[in-house]
Order: structure tokens, then sequence, then C-alpha cells
């Protein structure tokens, strides 16, 4: 019992303050990028040229959040003259379209369902589906329930039972072998549900874009309504799009 | 042993000096060396011109190579050997259609058709929808029940099948079956060009993206003839040994979760994110991702980095100690640790057990210290005291893990070397007709990278081998005779990989 209450003094209170008080990235993070649209037309497509997830889209000067990792390869370009990453780490969006982006994401709040925030708002239930990813966008979802993040203060929660649960929060390219699983899972919820796609491989297959064992994007077979950009996302990221996107 | 090739890992041979032998040489140098306590790193069947190989990397205290052709089948070594052999075997029949004659057990280990055209082994229809024909094993008995868990789990966790067969609360016997997270990865990885493979190596397994990227870069930088300055190496090992804190600690924090001991499992969920937060402060990003690249590492550490690092180490370090000294004093928690799901050092020397499941058996097999790569050989070796092979020698073994971890990098955070330089990704030409291995100790145990290039220099044949390969028969024999309800604990134990499995 001393040993408890010890360490309970020891480890004081983590919990942060954010979102009342922002959080600040250290600066090697990799947040939403910022494109220089004046940048010259070689320097664009060597870094199409060397983006390993073609994410580049050097004509239209944007690059695709839903295919990029964030490796940060094309930063390193002349000197970061197309690409730079900065800190922010609000990347969620509602089409797949605005994840094409010239550094420039539009406000996820503004643009969420109405129906939704009024019936999630106070409390929303998800359940996670890993469908074949590599398990680090599980992990960082999964930290959102330690005390640094807490999660459940908001009334958001990951439960057991889909028929529980409000919606699915997918992360993984969606392998053949779980799709299956995944289909019978997204029945299971009662309607109305919302569908997250978490993470560059649900999104577009991330690391694994092209290979014949994976379905590769989530809103080929079920309609998503929310996107989380990242290999992982950062759980603040996925912390702001669900603040966002619900509240 | 005369027919075996002395290797070296890390280092590029010829395809041509691999020594290929008949297929019954093959299975006696096999059965002798396994027989006589060698352990199998690699073994699996690739297309040479228009024949199949089979090609196994072997260990004792070195490491050795050995090949052979094949037809349609051969000789069981699972049968007339050892159960070493028994996952190799059917992966082997599932990747090529070639069957292992006489294999007790011979069922699909991930559920995908055969790249030969050969009839499939299993007489599966790959239309259909996973798990196809897979034959569960089944106790008879009236007093019998069977539980099915999964795929999908009632957790944030990837899917896998888990099959009870039990008598009342006591499990007689548990199956599992995996697949589920099959995205094609060793196939993916001979097909695009260069630039992809660190990101695909990365995502093999999240969780060890430092350890199996680590795997690739060196199999690159061996084919490439690439060296790695010192600074590179001391952050590489440093990004590896995070890795390993970071899983240990989480994993001793959701143990104390399962046996309802709440205070170590916050404190340690905490502390994990801590860790990560040092691999984003080496490279950008939580997990190690985009560090490590063929040549070095994507981003220098300076002395802002290394004060960030030891900084932390210094005030992580006693609350790490703290907090353990809290969770392995506990008697509730002793209760449940202490004598739960015990692998006993003879069956897990039997299945070849790796990593701390391993050790915590009394298996001293550390690859760092055997075949260490980067800075490994001059630090020391991390002994483990504990090894009852229960629950509590596994939570143990992640205890001195740690406290070794963080020691070994105060060392590297010592030797003020910075890497030459960023490294990046770039295009290169591998050497022609050429093998290489490569194993690292991930935080689970050896992890093994093994390439065969073709004439040109393009990768022929890329495989993978994560630990978990060795340990989910470590986790299935861990159970019988336990109480079903210990399952989540003894699982959480050895915390296995089904991505890394199922690649
Ligand atoms: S950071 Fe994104 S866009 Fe840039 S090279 Fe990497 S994957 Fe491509
Ligand atoms: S998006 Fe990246 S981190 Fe997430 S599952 Fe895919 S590979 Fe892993």
């Amino acid at each position: 019992m001393w040993k408890v209450i010890k360490n309970r003094i020891e480890q004081g209170c983590k919990t942060s303050k954010y979102p009342r008080v922002p959080i600040n990235l250290y600066h090697r993070y990799r947040g939403r990028p910022v494109v220089n649209e004046d940048c010259p037309m070689a320097v664009v497509e060597a870094c199409a040229a060397c983006c390993p997830q073609e994410a580049i889209r050097a004509g239209e000067r944007c690059i695709d959040l839903g295919r990029c990792t964030f490796c940060g390869q094309c930063e390193t370009v002349a000197d970061g003259a197309f690409v730079n990453f900065s800190q922010d780490f609000d990347m969620g969006a509602v089409s797949r379209e605005d994840l094409i982006t010239d550094g420039n994401l539009p406000d996820l709040a503004g643009h969420a369902k109405t129906h939704f925030k009024k019936l999630f708002g106070r409390s929303l239930q998800l359940r996670q589906v890993s469908a074949g990813g590599c398990n680090a966008c599980e992990a960082d979802t999964n930290v959102l329930n330690t005390p640094f993040f807490d999660l459940s203060r908001f009334g958001i929660d990951f439960v057991a039972s889909p028929r529980h649960a409000d919606g699915i929060h997918v992360t993984g390219p969606i392998t053949k072998n779980m799709r299956a699983a995944l289909l019978a899972t997204y029945e299971a919820v009662p309607s109305p549900k919302v569908v997250i796609a978490s993470g560059a491989c649900s999104i577009s297959g991330g690391p694994f874009w092209g290979s014949p064992e994976i379905v590769g994007d989530l809103n080929s077979i079920i309609p998503v309504d929310l996107y989380i950009p990242g290999c992982p996302p950062h759980p603040l990221t996925t912390l702001s799009a669900l603040l966002a996107f619900f509240k | 042993m005369d027919n075996l090739l002395a290797i070296r890992h890390g280092e590029a041979i010829g395809r041509e000096q691999i020594p290929c032998v008949p297929l019954a040489r093959f299975s006696a140098e096999m059965s002798s060396f396994i027989g006589d306590g060698g352990s199998i790193v690699q073994l699996f069947g690739h297309r040479q011109g228009s024949e199949t190989r089979l090609l196994a990397i072997v260990r004792n205290d070195g490491l050795y190579a050995l090949g052979t052709v094949v037809e349609r089948n051969f000789p069981s070594l699972t049968a007339a050997t050892s159960e070493k052999f028994h996952l190799f075997e059917r992966e082997i029949a599932e990747q090529f259609g070639i069957i292992p004659l006489g294999h007790p057990w011979l069922k699909m280990v991930r559920y995908h058709a055969n790249e030969t055209g050969l009839p499939d082994a299993f007489g599966n229809d790959y239309r259909q929808e996973t798990p196809g024909n897979y034959p569960y094993f089944q106790v008879d008995g009236s007093a019998i029940h069977e539980v099915a868990v999964g795929p999908v789990h009632a957790g944030i966790i990837e899917p896998g099948h888990f099959r009870f067969q039990c008598a009342g609360e006591e499990v007689l016997s548990l199956e599992i079956q995996l697949g589920y997270q099959h995205r094609g990865a060793e196939k993916l990885l001979t097909g695009v060009p260069l630039k992809r493979l660190p990101i695909i190596c990365e995502a093999i397994a999240g969780d060890t993206a430092i350890g199996h990227n680590l795997c690739c870069c060196q199999a690159i930088e061996a084919l490439a003839g690439l060296s790695v300055d010192r600074g590179a190496r001391v952050v590489r090992t440093i990004a590896l040994e995070l890795e390993r804190i970071c899983n240990h600690v989480g994993d001793l924090g959701a143990l104390s979760g399962d046996v309802a001991f709440n205070p170590p499992a916050a404190y340690f969920g905490r502390i994990r994110g801590e860790f990560l937060n040092l691999l984003l402060t080496l490279c950008g990003n939580r997990f190690g991702k985009s560090l490590v690249r063929p040549g070095g590492v994507s981003q220098v550490m300076t002395d802002e980095q290394r004060r960030i690092i030891a900084d932390k180490l210094a005030e992580a370090e006693p609350e790490i100690r703290h907090v353990c000294d809290l969770l392995f004093t506990a008697h509730s928690v002793q209760a449940r640790f202490e004598h739960t799901g015990t692998v006993s050092a003879e069956v897990a020397g039997r299945l070849g057990l790796v990593g701390y499941a391993g050790r915590a058996s009394g298996i001293a097999y550390d690859a760092r210290v055997q075949f260490p790569t980067e800075c490994y050989a001059e630090v020391p070796a991390c002994r483990n005291e504990m090894t009852n092979g229960d629950v509590y020698s596994r939570a143990q073994v992640r205890r001195e893990e740690i406290m070794h971890s963080i020691s070994v990098i105060r060392t590297m955070l010592s030797d003020g070397v910075d890497a030459a330089g960023p490294v990046l990704m770039q295009e290169r030409t591998l050497a022609p007709n050429a093998m290489v291995v490569t194993i690292n100790e991930g935080w689970r145990g050896e992890v093994s990278h093994c390439l065969l290039t073709g004439a040109t220099g393009e990768i022929e044949r890329y495989k993978i081998k994560d630990p978990s390969f060795h340990n989910w028969t470590g986790l299935a024999m861990a159970l019988r005779n336990q109480e079903i309800s210990d399952f989540p604990l003894c699982n959480k134990s050895f915390n296995l990989s089904y991505c890394g499995f199922d690649l």
C-alpha cells in the first residue's frame, strides 16, 4: 500500500491540458507539409521522383497525404525548396480529395457533418478494426487511453463489441484475408454509423500499395466519413481530428 | 557438417558458392545438425531457373548455408527429426505447393495461393474468403467444449483466430490460426524500386520497425558495398534499444493491467510514450520509421538530441525502477504471474524459442552477443537471472533488459562522434547472383532477412523471418492445462506479432 502511495506521489498528474493549452511537438516531427508553389519545376520533379509512395503530383504541385508516409525524403531535395513539414498535427479531412493538398487543408470542424456532432458529440463509442496494418497505427490509437491523453475525458471510448459502437475506426490496408471480417464488423454496428479511415494504409494501401493481397482503399468497400493521415498518425492527429469532427 | 558452407551474417556471397547437394544428403545434414542442438534461422524455397530449391540457413556457434533441389515433395524433417522444422515446412508447402511427406500437421500458414501453379497443398480455393479448408484439432468427449476467438478481438489489437479445446476451465489444447494480416510483403519486395524497400520493411511489424529495417538496410549495404560510419552505427544501436525499452515497458504495464493491478498499468503506459517520443526526437517518427537508410541514418544525432535523451533517461530510470518494484513485489501480482503459462527449458529447446521468451526458459541465445551488428560487439551482454519459463520469468527478463538497454544507450551517448551526414535513399546497383543473410536481435528476438539477387542484381527472392515465427507455438504450449482465464496474461507475456508472422 505504501508503495502504491509513494509511486502515486512520484508520478503526479500527467494528463495534458490539450486542447485548452496547445502542445508543441519537437521540431523533427513532420506534420502538415508547407508547399512552395513557386518552386522551380525541376525541383518538384526531383521530389516526385524520389518519393517512395508516388505521393507527389508534380503537375499540380500537390502532395497526396493519403499516400504519404511522412518519411521526409522529399524535404531533403534542394534543402526543402518544394516541401517543408510543419509541426502542425491537425490533418484530418472529410473527403479523399481534400488530402491531395498544396499544404492547405479545409477547416475540419466546419466541414464535419452536423448530424454526427448532434448524435455523437457527447458520447462516441468506436470499434477498432485492425485490417492488415503494421500495428503501429493500432499502438498509437491505443495510447489515447493512457493518462497523458486520457481519451475518455472527452466522452470517446473504444468498445469491445460492434453492437455497442457508433462506428468503426479502421487501420491497415485491408488484406484480402480480413475483408470479410471487416465487412461483418461494419454490418454489426447499428445505424447511423460512422467510418473512420486511419493511416496511409487504410486510405491508399500505404507502404503496401500495389500488392495483389490487399484491397488498399477502405472507401472502395465502405463509405468513409473521416480520414486521418499519417504512418502512423500521431496520437494528437487522431485526437484533434476526433474532437474537430464530433465536438 | 561436411557439406555446410560457413557464412557470415551481413556479408554477401556468390550464389554459386552455396553448396547444392542431393535431397537425401540435405535431409541427412539437416537432421544431424539440428539433432545436435543447432537451430534454424531460415529455411525456404526459391526459384532458380526452372527449378525450385530449398535453402537452409542454420546456426550453432556459427552460421551455415546449404541448398538442395526439390521436385514435387520431400521427406518431412518435422516427422523425422524435430518440431523446429514444422512451420518452415508448412510455409514451403504453402508458397510453392511442394509437399513435406509425412508432416504431422500439414496445414496452411497464411492462406494464399502458391507461386508455382502446382496443385494447392491444402485443397483450398482462394476465391473463397479465409480460412478456407482448415480442419481444427478437436478433442472428443461429452464434457469437452470448444471456444473460438477472433479474428476480430475485443481490444485494439491485430486479428488472429484462437481455438481452445477445454474441459471446464482447463485448456487441453490451443490452436492458433493466423494469416489475416497477410499483405504479400515478400512478393512485393521483389518487384518494387529500391526506394520502397525501407518503407515496406518498416511496416512488416511497426513495433519492430527498427529491427526489420536494420535487417533490410544491412542487406542492401552488403549487396551494394556500402559502409556505415561510426556515428551512424551509434544512432542505430540507440534506436534498436529504444525500441526494446518502449515495447518492454508497455508490456509490463499491460501485464499489470491484465491482473487488474492498475497503477503500474497507467504509469508504464505513460512512460512507454516518453520513449516513443525519444525515437521521434531522433527522426520525427514515434516508431523510428524513416531513421535507418542504407549507408547510415537519415538524420544526424547532435548534442541537442543527446541531451534530450540523456535527460529523459535520468528522469525515467528511477521511475521505472520504482514502478517495477511496485509491480513485482505485489502479492496479488506474484500469485498470478508465478507458475502460470510455464514453458519448460526442454519444450522451449525442442521448439527453438528465441528472444526473451527463450531466455525466460533458459535458452541464452541473444543475437546481439552471437552475431553482433552495429555497435553490439562493444557492449556487455544482458544477463537473465530468472529462467523458470513462466509469466513471472518472461516479465522479469523484460525488467532486466530495460535496465540493460538504458545502460547501453548511456554508453552510446557518451560516444560523442556525430554521423558523417544524413544518408538518403538512392537507387543502387546490387551485386548480381549474390546471397546475403542479416540477423539482428529485435526486441522480440532474432529477426532475419535473406536476399537472393539475379543476373542483373535484381532481387529475386526476399525472405523475411520475424521471431514470432518461432514463438507462436511456444504460446500454444504455454496454455496447455492452464485455466482459459489465464490466456490474456500468457498472451501478453509473449506479446507476439501477427503482422510480423503473416508478412
Ligand atoms: S514525405 Fe511523403 S511526399 Fe515526401 S517523399 Fe516521403 S512519402 Fe513522399
Ligand atoms: S499506415 Fe503506416 S503505421 Fe499505419 S498500419 Fe500502415 S504501415 Fe503501419
